[in-house]
């Protein structure tokens, strides 16, 4: 009984505290200090917010289909990914989308318009899933942290999540849940602090 | 803002209020080529498709300013030296249209498409062609498309 007391005490006392604490890694991977960070606000939780929105996730389907919209359903006139992830020969993604949002036509649009490769597929994977696969250069198209971390703060198609433009009806589409800068900040952050994917 | 391109092999420049207004209406309205067809206005239906540099596009959702140097093809420039293109004969033949308010995008769909898989399946043609007619005319367009290929491969047409 005791025993139990003291357990349900530690649970408490754990999921009442509101701070994180995170390690920041040096190059050789020892801890240099830390830095607390309330719970949701650390660089990684920030970050993952995003990641795992909409604005993101549609184009980083599971399967061979794109989704679109709020609903995340999958892309009307029977759209696939083709072989180069831009659409079919006859068919491609720029057969409707341009460099730009069309508010004309609520087509959405950003320089580079395709589908991630199915290896870089985000649907249904937790955050931790997204990010250890994001890491990993075999499955990140080869890529090195400073070429995520480029990708991921520079590329017009990612930061097109903050300027989405509006849908067929003239409606806002939503905007990720943390400010542009704020995201850029914590992807920053995260990544020269060693990019550490807590275990959950 | 004057925009300048080339459409069907002529130099052209026409002059829009908003670069953002649908290429679709400067090609109407400005250049007065009635043939691409305004639809659903939101890249859904296919009936204003044209082609920009070799590949289909949707005119209604293009923003004009981005035709600005080039090359344009729309229904009315498709046959060249005075020869019906073979997508438009395939389609005489087959006797495809029915009202024909939406054929002009699907000719231009599936000429564009040729280009790029010249003998389609009835699946390549079923996943690139999907423009909308509301006659329902898919299976002759079907048979339509499947003869234009024989035709510009000079095999034997039936």
């Amino acid at each position: 009984m005791k025993k139990k007391a003291i357990k349900y005490f530690l649970i408490a006392t754990l999921l009442t505290s509101s701070v994180l604490v995170f390690a920041n890694l040096t190059e050789s991977g020892t801890q240099e200090n830390t830095t607390e960070y309330k719970v949701g606000e650390a660089p990684f939780d920030k970050m993952m917010e995003v990641l795992t929105h909409k604005r993101c996730v549609n184009c980083h389907p599971s399967g061979n289909v794109p989704r679109q919209g709020e609903d995340s359903h999958l892309h009307n006139f029977d759209v696939v990914r083709g072989e180069d992830g831009h659409g079919l020969a006859g068919y491609t993604c720029n057969t409707c989308h341009t460099d730009e949002n069309n508010d004309y036509s609520g087509v959405p649009g950003a320089p580079h318009w395709a589908l991630a490769p199915e290896i870089m597929a985000w649907e249904g994977k937790t955050r931790v899933e997204i990010a250890q696969q994001m890491m990993d250069p075999k499955r990140n198209g080869g890529r090195s942290a400073h070429d995520i971390m480029e990708h991921l703060t520079e590329h017009e198609l990612v930061l097109w999540a903050w300027e989405p433009g509006v849908d067929a009806e003239g409606n806002p589409r939503e905007k990720p849940p943390v400010p542009k800068d704020e995201y850029i900040q914590a992807v920053k952050e995260w990544i020269e602090a060693g990019a550490v994917i807590p275990e959950e | 803002m004057k925009i300048s391109f080339t459409i069907n092999g002529e130099a052209k420049s026409v002059e829009v209020s908003d670069g953002n207004s649908p290429l679709l209406w400067a090609i109407r309205d400005g250049l007065d080529l009635k043939g691409t067809k305004f639809g659903c206005g939101k890249a859904a239906c296919g009936a204003c498709t044209i082609h920009v540099d070799g590949n289909a596009v949707r005119s209604c959702s293009f923003p004009a300013k981005l035709a600005e140097g080039k090359e344009i093809t729309t229904i009315e420039g498709l046959s060249k030296d005075g020869k019906t293109h073979p997508v438009q004969q395939a389609w005489i033949d087959e006797v495809v249209p029915q009202c024909g308010y939406c054929q002009p995008g699907f000719i231009m769909a599936t000429a564009a498409m040729l280009d790029k898989i010249p003998n389609p399946t009835d699946e390549d043609i079923d996943k690139n062609i999907i423009n909308v007619c509301r006659c329902g005319t898919y299976y002759r367009m079907r048979k339509a498309i499947h003869r234009a290929a024989k035709m510009n491969g000079n095999t034997d047409v039936q």
